[in-house]
């Protein structure tokens, strides 16, 4: 068999894609373990042979033949926990997506004003007062404050949001879904990350006023393993925040404008607040 | 959120499909509006569209298809041609049939009329049921056993069976369809209305039963996805016996898996 058999056979949709993809579709967001155990199961299943390190070629079969539909399996990294997710995004303009058909349209402008809220935010998150004061500027029928926190949870369950202690962030899931609509809309107000650069929401962002890059905290942890000494990577000042999953004990910081103090840290992030003001 | 299922076939619609409709719905005043146009008209209707306008519109149809799906929402032509085919009607059945084509070779499902006088459509898995669950878990599974749980008691019950056998069999396995239920929550309203508009149920009145009754049976839905061979393993591991020991059931399932597809 020439090369040339072999690589259109690659191209070659079979029941372990399509296995592949209803999954996918079901679930709407999964994780790269899961997304490897998967790939697995629908070759072992449809008794194709399974080539673990060819799942970036499984998923570019798949994709060649969605595209005309205006979709795609996309991977992204959560802004939380670091780690990659699979999710089978549209990104058709119209109306006809998923969220289309499980919110009516006054709960899709409100989810709007929330994506533009925490685009526009400092930190990525959102309270809820915050999108309950919101509410007042719809233009659709306006969300009462006992519809607005049933959306709110309904959007959490469904993997739009994640809520913490009153605050909402975007979900992985949606900005891995809604990347390409947010760049288009956001140009001038976009965050990117310094390191990986993908959108940043939940990010630290260096204080030096000239430079002011943001570096995604699981980025943030990688870049800075075990360097003693954190300097930013654009402008070289002094890192000041914490590096997520270093040592939690007392350390003594360097200002930028080099003034020694020794500060007691501990990973609540009451206390980094507080530091941080 | 219940203004948008209004457009989809309640359960009087369900309940009146064997017989002719007594009053026409909006839908259905539509639907009498749309004729299907002749090859001829598609073809010259063609002429005056590109291949990408015509493909635009087909991963339109596509897509809007594929959310329905989600919920397992049968979908009429009628709302199909308002919302999302609109001027491109006089290719319809062309559009129809590359959208299925796709739906075969891309997604392995496959395209159904289960109505052909509201010309209702939905998607069932194409893919033969695999051997083992999937190491991913689904949202709908719980829901799922409990429907299998149902298909399997009317089926070894002749395919109809009484709702209180049905209320019965759930209450032994701490479903009681009285109360709310951690996972189900309104077991009644699952059971007697989402899996009916799915079409994995019907729902019917028995004539002349007061107080009134209802027996149950195998959906459209259940009958073209639901392998009756995997129903009577699934009872026999509920039971430990053997499924060859329902022999009855047992053939109508060797039958039904042959004529199935």
């Amino acid at each position: 068999m020439c090369f040339s058999q072999i690589s259109s056979m690659a191209r070659q949709m079979g029941d372990s894609h399509r296995r592949f993809l209803q999954t996918m579709m079901i679930n709407g967001i999964t994780d790269e373990h899961s997304v490897k155990a998967l790939y697995q199961y629908c070759c072992e299943v449809n008794k194709t042979p399974h080539v673990p390190d060819k799942l970036d070629e499984f998923i570019d079969t798949i994709n060649s033949k969605l595209q005309a539909m205006f979709m795609q399996i996309r991977k992204g990294m959560s802004e939380v926990d670091g780690h990659q997710y699979y999710v089978l995004v549209n990104m058709a303009e119209t109306n006809i997506t998923r969220m289309s058909s499980d919110y009516a349209d006054n709960e899709l402008e409100l989810f709007r004003k929330i994506v533009d809220l925490t685009v526009c935010s400092e930190n990525g998150k959102v309270s809820s007062t915050d999108i309950l004061n919101i509410t007042d500027t719809m233009t659709t029928k306006k969300l009462k404050k006992s519809e607005t926190e049933h959306l709110l949870s309904r959007l959490v369950q469904d993997k739009w949001l994640c809520e913490e202690r009153g605050e909402y962030t975007l979900s992985a899931r949606c900005i891995i879904e809604m990347e390409p609509y947010i760049r288009t809309m956001y140009q001038d107000h976009l965050k990117v990350c310094h390191i990986c650069h993908s959108l940043a929401f939940q990010c630290q962002i260096c204080e030096n006023p000239t430079c002011g890059i943001k570096i995604h905290n699981p980025c943030v942890a990688r870049y800075f393993k075990r360097r003693t000494e954190p300097r930013c990577p654009s402008c070289d000042d002094f890192w000041p925040h914490e590096i997520p999953g270093a040592f939690t004990s007392c350390k003594v910081l360097l200002h930028h404008n080099n003034t020694a103090s020794l500060i007691f840290m501990s990973t609540t992030a009451e206390v980094e607040d507080s530091v941080a003001q | 959120m219940t203004h948008r299922k209004r457009s989809f076939g309640s359960q009087s619609f369900s309940q009146n499909r064997r017989q002719s409709s007594s009053s026409g719905t909006q839908e259905d005043h539509e639907d009498s509006m749309f004729t299907q146009p002749s090859t001829s008209q598609v073809l010259r209707g063609l002429e005056n569209l590109t291949p990408a306008q015509v493909d635009q519109k087909t991963s339109e149809v596509i897509q809007y298809l594929l959310v329905k799906d989600q919920k397992k929402i049968p979908v009429r032509r009628a709302d199909l041609v308002k919302h999302v085919v609109k001027d491109y009607r006089n290719v319809y059945p062309e559009i129809m049939k590359r959208a299925a084509r796709t739906f075969e070779q891309v997604f392995g499902l496959k395209l159904v009329e289960i109505d052909s006088k509201h010309h209702t459509y939905i998607l069932i898995n194409n893919l033969e049921a695999a051997d083992r669950p999937p190491p991913v878990q689904c949202p709908a599974n719980p829901k799922l056993g409990l429907l299998f749980v149902i298909l399997g008691v009317t089926f070894m019950k002749g395919g109809v069976v009484r709702e209180n056998v049905i209320w019965n069999t759930l209450k032994k396995l701490r479903v009681d369809s009285g109360e709310k239920h951690e996972e189900f929550g309104d077991v009644k309203r699952l059971v007697t209305e989402e899996f009916v508009r799915q079409r994995y149920l019907e729902y019917v009145r028995i004539p002349h039963t007061e107080p009134m009754e209802h027996e149950f049976r195998w959906g459209q839905r259940a009958d073209m996805e639901v392998s009756k061979a995997k129903i009577l393993e699934f009872m026999g591991q509920l039971h430990e016996q053997d499924p060859q020991s329902w022999t009855q059931q047992f053939r109508e399932a060797q039958s039904s898996s042959s004529s199935q597809r």
